[in-house]
């Protein structure tokens, strides 16, 4: 069966959530701080930061060790919320939402990768995958489907009924991404994606980052190395809880298949061992 | 709003949870199958016991009073003792006495000995009972075949028997006892009756022996007077003892539960009047069953406090290990958050892990509950031949794993409002 890229992008958003990624960034942050209190200390993690991303985006956000890049990450997925700012994910304030209305938000448009892959031990690859779904009450026989699709698109599909354990570090990384897939997130967040790949495998992760891209999802990656921000498109420096600098990346590093036109490279991957 | 998981969903997570900690669940869910079955065991044998000694005093009657002989304490030595007949107990007099007491309508005198039973060549060890006609009805006594001593049995002094059911399938095997002749002491007894199986009676504490009617014979009071005389030689087994006793029991009835106690008090007088030594031993009934039903309540009350600790250390190992386990996990805590989950959600799939263990505990435990007993029951007999009754109360099966179940909510609260508060970045950052 031939997958189309609509089964892959199309889902039933909710008419309700409001947010609306055409033409307008799908993130805005508006002089971001965040402070962490460590007793009567205060910690400045974040100090003014402002952004934005739109769709079809690949940011590498870099800097230092304690500069802040976590912490920014974490706030753009809604695993926290900034002390002062404005943040409007898909055009909606999400600054000051409740728990539950962060974890619906991070449920519905966020996708994570991180550096320690973080899948559920006891689970198998194939229900790694489906696991954001559960908490939608979303499994459905498409849904699974879904699942399949996506293992094929990362090259895991004859993996699914392993545990984490049986796979090399590089599988878990591709269960992970296809778990940020699930949703079709509004944007991907990877803290270090790569962190614990050796050189190859990184290569591998980051080539099919690159692929996703080109599908148009939208990517923010935070890496300390130059080597692997080079796959991204955009550059945003930072020092002491601010950007520096933020420019496009000129030299971009090309995976060997080269960027293709979206759509078309999803169909040649998803659907290679299948017959039209 | 979404929905969240399937409650089939979360059960079927949290078997796989608890699946990948095998060990761990095992030994949390312990606590609480031994807590179970502990209660459902001690209800089941407590019970059991409670009914046997229940069914053992209704059987003496409620509106019976016993008095007995009793051989009094001897403080003579050896010697003396073997060189005269001991003579003690209740005596036709005392019978006179009772049966005057106007609350009391019927009076059951019994004089009963050990005796060596004798049919052709064969021979058993049993005891003769020498009572009246009334003796079958007082004591609920079944015929299986012929009948049981008459009036004029006693009045003609006849020399007839009944026998009770081992000494009727001893002697006699595969021959139809009525019509044959058996041999007591130095004279033969034709034999009228038979008796059916009656279960033997359970001893009650230090106040009631155990009595076993199937090895009984019995003829009437005239006719022991008369073959017998007033003594008693036990050559048993190769012993020789002689005592003197006129009746070893005398069985009152009045009309009225209400007359019991003041007709044991008005015996207790006569009794104290008429002897100086105390060779008689009264027994109420009543007293015995108002007593069992105390103990009863008690061993409900004891029972109770056992349970509840049992299942309190159950409750408290699960919350332990669920602590724990919230601990290890904290890191999957912080996947499923970043990945959707809502605080409740957390909270629910802790909470159910600990009432699946708690469940499961409690079936198993069910289980073990119901089997345990039978096994003690078996064990008793084949080993000790000691007989366990053991009733199952049906309502504590269904109780038991429930109140288990209950128990796991609320030790398994904790942990998940533990669980479910922690903070997403900190659970993710855990190693
Ligand atoms: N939970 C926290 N409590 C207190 N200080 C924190 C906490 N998280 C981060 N910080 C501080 O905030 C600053 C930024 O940290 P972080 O965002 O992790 O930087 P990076 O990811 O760039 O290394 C550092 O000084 C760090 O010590
Ligand atoms: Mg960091």
């Amino acid at each position: 069966m031939t997958v189309q890229p609509s089964q892959i992008t199309e889902r039933e958003r909710q008419p309700d959530a409001g947010l609306q990624t055409s033409g307008e960034p799908v993130v805005r942050i508006v002089d971001i701080h965040k402070d962490y209190y460590l007793g009567s200390v205060v910690v400045p993690a974040l100090r003014g930061v402002s952004l934005e991303v739109y769709p079809g985006e690949f940011i590498a956000i870099m800097g230092a060790s304690g500069s802040g890049k976590s912490t920014l990450l974490n706030l753009l997925g809604c695993l926290d919320r900034p002390t002062r700012g404005q943040y409007y994910l898909g055009g909606r304030n999400v600054a000051n939402l409740s728990d539950d209305e962060l974890s619906e938000i991070r449920s519905r448009y966020i996708g994570f990768i991180f550096q320690s892959y973080n899948l559920i031990p006891q689970l198998t690859a194939f229900e790694n995958i489906e696991v954001p779904l559960y908490y939608q009450g979303n499994v459905s026989p498409e849904s699974k489907q879904r699942v399949v699709e996506l293992a094929r698109l990362v090259g895991l599909e004859r993996w699914l009924n392993h545990k984490p354990t049986q796979l090399s570090g590089g599988q878990q990384q591709r269960v992970a991404i296809a778990r940020a897939l699930i949703n079709d997130p509004y944007i991907i967040l990877a803290d270090e994606p790569t962190g614990n790949l050796d050189t190859s495998t990184s290569y591998e992760i980051m080539k099919l980052l690159v692929q996703l891209n080109d599908m148009g999802k939208t990517i923010i990656m935070v890496t300390h190395e130059p080597d692997i921000a080079a796959y991204a498109k955009r550059a945003v420096h930072m020092r002491d809880g601010k950007i520096i600098k933020d420019e496009p990346i000129t030299q971009r590093r090309v995976t060997s298949d080269g960027p293709v036109p979206a759509g078309a490279q999803l169909t040649a991957s998803a659907g290679q061992d299948a017959g039209e | 709003m979404s929905a969240g998981p399937s409650l089939g969903l979360v059960v079927q997570m949290g078997l796989k949870s608890l699946w990948m900690h095998k060990v761990r669940s095992l030994l949390a869910g312990l606590g609480i199958v031994i807590g179970t079955a502990a209660v459902i065991s001690l209800l089941t044998i407590g019970a059991g016991s409670r009914k046997e000694a229940l069914e053992a005093i209704k059987a003496l009657g409620a509106t019976n009073l016993i008095v007995a002989s009793v051989k009094p304490p001897q403080d003579s030595s050896d010697a003396t003792r073997r060189a005269r007949i001991l003579k003690y107990g209740l005596t036709w007099e005392d019978y006179e006495r009772f049966a005057a007491i106007p609350t009391v309508w019927r009076a059951l005198p019994i004089r009963a000995f050990p005796a060596e039973i004798w049919y052709l060549e064969n021979k058993f060890d049993g005891r003769v009972v020498a009572t009246t006609p009334r003796y079958a009805e007082m004591n609920r006594l079944h015929l299986l075949s012929g009948r049981f001593l008459t009036d004029r049995d006693e009045d003609t002094f006849d020399n007839v028997a009944v026998l009770g059911f081992d000494v009727a399938r001893e002697l006699f095997r595969y021959e139809d006892p009525i019509g044959k002749s058996i041999k007591m002491g130095n004279h033969y007894y034709r034999v009228v009756g038979v008796m059916d199986y009656r279960i033997p009676s359970a001893g009650i504490g230090g106040s009631l022996a155990r009595e076993d009617y199937n090895k009984d014979v019995y003829i009437p009071l005239s006719t022991c007077r008369a073959r017998f005389g007033a003594w008693i030689i036990d050559r048993r087994s190769g012993q020789f003892t002689a005592e003197e006793l006129e009746l070893s029991q005398v069985t009152l009835s009045v009309r009225d539960v209400d007359d019991v106690r003041p007709t044991a008090a008005i015996l207790k007088t006569l009794l104290e009047k008429y002897h100086d030594q105390p060779d008689y031993q009264i027994t109420v009934p009543l007293d015995l069953l108002e007593d069992a039903e105390r103990t009863a309540l008690l061993w409900a009350v004891f029972l109770g406090v056992v349970a509840g600790i049992s299942l309190l250390v159950g409750g408290i190992g699960i919350a332990n290990i669920m602590l724990a386990t919230v601990m290890e996990r904290t890191r999957e805590i912080g996947i499923r958050r970043a990945i959707g989950a809502k605080q409740r959600h957390i909270a629910q799939q802790f909470l159910v892990e600990a009432v699946i263990l708690t469940a499961i505990g409690g079936v198993v435990g069910l289980v073990l509950g119901v089997v345990t007993p039978e096994l003690i029951a078996f064990v008793a007999d084949a080993l000790f031949d000691y007989q366990v009754r053991t009733q199952i109360l049906w309502w504590s099966l269904p109780m038991a794993p429930a109140i288990a179940v209950v128990v796991g909510v609320l030790s398994g609260l904790y942990p998940a409002r533990r669980a479910a508060l922690m903070d997403p970045i900190e659970a993710l950052r855990h190693e």
